[in-house]
């Protein structure tokens, strides 16, 4: 196998979380960095995301299933099948990652999110915690992660309205969130017709409704890095695709303008990393056990080992699993004793929508991933949970993301009793096309002892190695909170005059074929001491000082906010501590 | 190798636009002789009765009738055979390793091992004739296969046709995009999203290729050697 020159840094993956450790490793040291992405380079042309069918219906960003495919199971009595083709969740590929096509809302997580164990028990007790619940506080608190918040959002460019400015209860902000020690750097964005009619519904009902917090520019920007985008045009080719004028951040309209001119940094593509090549740590850990760098295939297929003195493993959460486990690296979880850490705490954020069925055309043509409209007071312990069947909850809400017609036509009401082909259904998918719109729901999705990560035994990709295995599936508490939320929905839909209403059917199996949402976290989650997680609270792995592994993979359990706020928060807070204390002094972190 | 099929359809029976859009589209259509009243269109993958068959069925599944333009003034059957002939037919991005499970719950998506090309290939043959029943008889037909493999991709597949960008081959002359409103890649909303609210706001729509004003990559064109 050939050896390449050892590198001082090597980065696993160039999305959101690879490329911004990049960034500040290279701005604050003279550490020489390698990046390694399994994709291709970014694509010179994001104005041909403007298809359909190549980027939304053939999925042109995503991760391709026929080399990175995972298997799928609901419990561990069950038998394993592969996904075949994405659809519940959609990670991304290529420099920049799943970044690239995001819808870009960018909310902070709950406070009280991040300490969910203690909090349920202190307002209801023990005995509301969920049975076979595996929720643990994660060890560091909101009031820590704040500033990291604050400078993510500068960065990143974020347009919204702070509803709690350090402390003050702001009218037309989120006035649930925690507090903030900034106000948004852009005022929100404009808002199309129908999440402005959810938006006067839902405030004429009591509730508090607030422009999404969105990485979608209501005006030109320029961060502290002096990287500049212009407002969004509204285009409606927003999620799944990249942005054509480079508005919506990404990772490579934010980070990889400032990466790509550091001399320090080389991005390798087309790289499949198979093992992370260590030293183990003897039992007793008086010697740490020790990264030594990678082997991959290059894009010819020729084998090679880069040496590194620092490993960081920044991939999608799916990749940082899987890459732990065929390496070898930690103690693999095992749900029947609760021993082991790695893959536990699976969680998938929870998402569903309610069709709604209105009177006026919508121009759903026109908008942008996070341009829409949120309420938080069903969200968390926002609301007494003590006479509901369930702990925690979501944000409801009505985004326009920009509607595109083969995705986009056919849904009709249930109580209109047509075929799903010929005349009748053709005339009324046309006369209804542009006015149905969708009240949706994301919620918080706890962590469970029978849902996690391992290796499959059946399954293998084409070098050989066992697929990443899920086994999942949702219970009492989602189908509950879902069966309460979709009753609020309706009543809202019916409240802004809607005609007919499409309730979810509910929540029943996990449907590997409904797309739910990328928000998939846990599996290296990190815990204050090693028995309760794989890394420790800087994202350093417990077994191996110089291994850190970043991005959601780290969460012990699911937001109802989209992740990669805090995902971002949580980079920024590790590149603070390599560079500070790290780096003057290798070795495990107090 | 493979004999060359063509599809031959009456350029009457299309009408003009069919005739425009594939001649503007293809060098190697034989269409540029208007007086010439037969239009022989070269198939990729479906052989003639075959693509016969395909646009029959998307006819009945997506009809021209008083509520507007269909499946064949689009050109379905001329978009779901270049899908077949590209790498989305040869299952190029799915995961295709054994054992295959046909049985499997409907949540873990389609888990068969046919790949769209042996599916429209074999399914095909129980359709033999198809394309020469009456109307009636064909939607009979179509009630009895509704819940196979085949039904859900001839359904998937045409609304594709009916929508995709032309570049594809179908939605020609953006007739699909008419019947729902859709402009298209149109480049900025900036100055209208607030501005129409309770309106149809319709403006005229422009293929991605317009757009641009350049050539547009297709990935089923992958596949073919020009």
């Amino acid at each position: 196998m050939k050896t390449l020159p050892s590198t001082d840094v090597l980065i696993i993956g160039s999305g959101w979380t690879g490329l911004l450790m990049a960034k500040e490793l290279s701005a604050r040291t003279p550490l020489s960095i390698t990046i390694l992405e399994r994709g291709r380079p970014r694509m010179a042309e994001y104005i041909d995301g403007m298809d359909e069918l190549e980027f939304f219906v053939r999925k042109h960003m995503m991760q391709d299933p026929s080399t990175d495919a995972v298997a799928l199971r609901y419990s561990a009595n069950d038998k394993s099948r592969p996904v075949r083709q994405f659809g519940a969740f959609l990670p991304g590929t290529g420099v920049g990652g799943t970044g690239e096509h995001w819808g870009a809302v960018y909310p902070r997580l709950m406070p009280d999110c991040f300490e969910m164990h203690s909090k349920t028990i202190e307002r209801y007790g023990k005995d509301k915690l969920p049975e076979d619940h595996s929720i643990q506080d994660w060890g560091i608190t909101y009031q820590e992660l704040e500033p990291y918040y604050a400078r993510s959002e500068r960065e990143v460019g974020i347009s919204g309205k702070a509803g709690n400015l350090n402390g003050k209860k702001i009218e037309g902000g989120n006035v649930f969130e925690g507090q903030r020690s900034t106000e948004y750097p852009m005022p929100p964005t404009e808002v199309p017709y129908f999440p402005t009619l959810f938006g006067a519904t839902a405030k004429s009902m009591g509730y508090h409704p607030f422009v999404n917090a969105t990485a979608i520019p209501s005006q030109e920007y320029t961060n502290p890095d002096g990287v500049t985008r212009p407002p969004c045009a509204f285009c409606g080719f927003c999620e799944r695709t990249p942005c054509m004028i480079g508005a919506k951040a990404q990772p490579t309209s934010v980070f990889l303008p400032v990466v790509r001119k550091r001399k320090s940094v080389t991005l390798r593509t087309g790289i499949t990393v198979r093992r992370i090549v260590h030293d183990k740590g003897d039992e007793k850990g008086t010697k740490g056990g020790r990264a030594r760098g990678v082997t991959y295939f290059d894009e010819s297929g020729e084998e090679i080992f880069q040496p590194a003195d620092l490993v960081i493993l920044a991939t999608y959460t799916l990749g940082n699993n899987h890459l732990l486990m065929l390496s070898g690296i930690g103690s693999p979880y095992d749900p029947s004793t609760g021993k082991g850490t790695l893959g536990k705490n699976l969680t998938h954020q929870l998402q569903f929508g309610v069709n709604v069925f209105m009177d006026k055309p919508l121009n759903r043509f026109m908008g942008a991933g996070g341009t829409g409209i949120r309420m938080a007071d069903f969200d968390a312990d926002v609301f007494d949970h003590s006479n509901v069947g369930f702990i925690r909850g979501g944000v409801i809400g009505a985004t326009m993301t920009g509607i595109q017609p083969i995705s986009g036509f056919g849904e009709l009401p249930r109580s209109l009793k047509v075929p799903r082909w010929g005349s009748e259904w053709k005339k009324a998918s046309i006369e209804l096309y542009d006015r149905v719109a969708n009240i949706g729901f994301g919620g918080e999705h706890i962590p469970y002892v029978g849902n996690y990560f391992d290796l499959d035994t059946t399954y293998k990709n084409p070098a050989g190695d066992p697929l990443l295995r899920m086994t999942i599936n949702w219970r009492e508490n989602e189908r509950k909170m879902v069966e309460f939320m979709n009753a609020k929905m309706v009543e809202i839909g019916r409240a802004m005059g809607a005609k007919d209403v499409n309730p979810f059917p509910g929540y029943f199996n996990y449907d590997v074929t409904r797309y739910q949402s990328t928000h998939i976290q846990g599996g290296t989650i990190m815990a204050a001491t090693p028995d309760r997680g794989v890394v420790n609270l800087h994202q350093q792995h417990w077994d191996v000082s110089n291994l850190f592994v970043i991005g959601a993979s780290t969460f012990p359990n699911s937001g109802a906010a989209n992740p990669t706020p805090t995902i971002l928060a949580l980079t920024y807070r590790t590149a603070d501590t390599i560079i500070d204390k790290y780096l003057k002094q290798p070795g495990m972190l107090a | 190798m493979r004999r060359r099929h063509f599809l031959v359809l009456s350029a009457a029976s299309i009408g003009g636009v069919l005739v425009y859009s594939l001649d503007r589209r293809a060098s190697r259509l034989f269409a540029k002789d208007k007086s010439n009243q037969t239009l022989k269109i070269p198939l990729r993958f479906f052989t003639e009765e075959e693509a016969l068959i395909v646009a029959a069925a998307a006819a009945r599944i997506f009809p021209t009738d008083d509520s507007g333009p269909g499946a064949k003034e689009a050109g379905v059957v001329i978009y779901i055979d270049r899908q077949l002939a590209g790498p989305w037919g040869r299952d190029r991005y799915r995961y295709t390793q054994a054992p295959f499970d046909e049985t499997a719950p409907r949540e873990f998506g389609y888990q068969g091992a046919a790949t769209p090309r042996e599916a429209y290939r074999e399914g095909l043959k129980a359709l033999n004739g198809f394309d020469k029943l009456s109307p009636e008889e064909q939607d009979k037909k179509l009630r009895e296969i509704e819940n196979t493999h085949l039904f859900a991709l001839l359904r998937e597949n045409t609304i594709e046709g009916m929508f995709c960008d032309p570049v594809h081959g179908g939605n020609v002359d953006m007739v699909g995009w008419q019947l729902v409103g859709f402009p298209g890649p149109r480049m900025s909303n900036h100055d209208d999203l607030t501005k129409h609210f309770g309106e149809a706001f319709r403006p005229k729509p422009i293929t991605l290729e317009q757009a641009i004003g350049r050539k547009v990559h297709a990935t089923e064109d992958e596949d073919q050697k020009s």
